[in-house]
């Protein structure tokens, strides 16, 4: 059986620099891919290659058995990437944002006001994202990822900002999002707990 | 969840969702509009000035100088067309959106030639006045502007894709720009003052057509393609 995500002998070289060499690995439903390293290791670079924004050495990333790169609009109707930029518009308000994102990706059908309660941002509707805390403005790029319905998070540091019922928040939503049978790649450099199968990549 | 096959949003729904977030950012920021808008405006109102109000010279050098300001006030804009979406992170969501990328990219340069492009169309005809123009040619000069500053946007979206990720890469935008914008100055400026001098002048605004129409098929693949590779 092809696994759902797959890289196959992954190299990539930014300048002199080889970030990783002959990387591989096999994530299937319901089960989380953690990178762990210090700053400037190459896991946000990883992470753009298995999105598909990066031209590697050497190898190719695999959804269902099939290259990224053959399949681009498919793959990313699929994932959903939180970033460490959370590419909101400041001047825009949180609802006129998410809307933007409602016009791009399937979306899961949850109820919004459900979703923003949870997150703790519905009282943040009608004000200009810049005027948030960047905690907050996180927890809105996280609305974003719950409303889209996806099978693939990407999760670039995702509890950069965040106080510690938020870090707490992200990892319960991963959890409940791979028990349902999603998958979720995570960057992280401090320890993550989880109740679900880890598959560890540690770079150098 | 493979068995589950979510709706897609349209094609068109991408199309309008960049061009309406582009639009609605350009309203609550009124400067980023009106500051190309008023150098155009003080181009075109200096020129008189400086040369002296001789009624010959000015209809002699007014169509020139109102499609020269137009195209450098043009790409003074076209520099923030994708930067402020390559700095705040979104132009990295719009690159791993499942939408294609060139109806992504074609939606910002519609809102882009909308709050740039048609508002100098629009002031056109005021700044005319200065020039002495004859009532006739102005629809004809008006008419070359909406032709030549769709294909500017167009054109200047692929040069703005390729320079985002530099700093300052004003200069360096304009020098791609140019040459692939000559012919739309050369055409617009001449078929205007062939339009002043009582001359058939229909076969420039045909040639500005063809060259809107062909920029707008193929820029946006240019411009797409431009945008992966400047944010690899």
């Amino acid at each position: 059986m092809t696994a759902r995500l797959a890289a196959d002998n992954l190299t990539l070289i930014r300048g002199e620099r080889c970030l990783f060499e002959g990387l591989d690995f096999a994530l299937n439903d319901g089960e989380l891919l953690l990178l762990e390293g210090r700053n400037g290791c190459g896991k946000t670079s990883l992470m753009r290659a298995i999105a598909g924004m990066l031209s590697l050495e050497t190898g190719q990333v695999l959804w269902n058995g099939v290259p990224v790169l053959k399949q681009r609009q498919t793959f990313h109707g699929e994932l959903v990437w939180l970033a460490h930029r959370t590419g909101l518009k400041g001047d825009l308000n949180m609802v006129e944002n998410l809307h933007f994102e409602e016009s791009l990706r399937p979306q899961s059908g949850r109820d919004r006001e459900a979703v923003y309660a949870r997150l703790g941002i519905e009282r943040l509707k009608r004000l200009p994202l810049r005027s948030l805390s960047a905690g907050q403005q996180r927890r809105v790029a996280l609305a974003r990822m719950l409303l889209a319905d996806v099978p693939l998070w990407l999760m670039d540091e995702p509890f950069t900002n965040l106080d510690r019922e938020g870090r707490k928040l992200v990892m319960e939503l991963a959890e409940e999002h791979l028990a349902a049978g999603g998958l979720c790649v995570m960057a992280a450099h401090q320890d993550v707990e989880i109740g679900a199968p880890v598959t560890k990549i540690h770079m150098q | 969840m493979s068995e589950h096959q979510p709706q897609q949003p349209g094609i068109f729904s991408g199309l309008w969702a960049t061009a309406r977030r582009d639009l609605l950012l350009a309203w609550k920021r009124p400067g980023d509009v009106l500051n190309p808008l008023f150098f155009f405006a003080m181009v075109c109102t200096l020129f008189p000035l400086a040369i002296g109000p001789s009624a010959e010279q000015l209809e002699f050098i007014g169509p020139g100088v109102l499609w020269v300001a137009a195209l450098l006030s043009t790409l003074l804009s076209l520099n923030s067309l994708f930067l402020g979406d390559f700095e705040d992170g979104s132009l990295d969501q719009l690159l791993v959106s499942p939408q294609p990328l060139p109806v992504l990219a074609l939606g910002k340069t519609l809102a882009h030639w909308l709050t740039s492009g048609l508002p100098l169309v629009l002031v056109s005809p005021i700044l005319a006045m200065t020039y002495r123009m004859p009532g006739s040619v102005v629809p004809v000069m008006m008419l070359t502007l909406l032709l030549g500053t769709i294909s500017l946007s167009l054109l200047g979206s692929i040069g703005a894709a390729l320079t985002v990720g530099l700093h300052r890469g004003t200069a360096l935008l304009s020098l791609l720009i140019l040459p692939l914008a000559m012919p739309v100055l050369l055409l617009g400026a001449n078929t205007v003052s062939l339009a002043a001098g009582n001359d058939i002048y229909t076969t420039g605004i045909w040639a500005l057509g063809a060259y809107a129409v062909a920029s707008l098929s193929l820029a946006p693949y240019a411009t797409a393609a431009a945008l992966r590779i400047s944010n690899e």
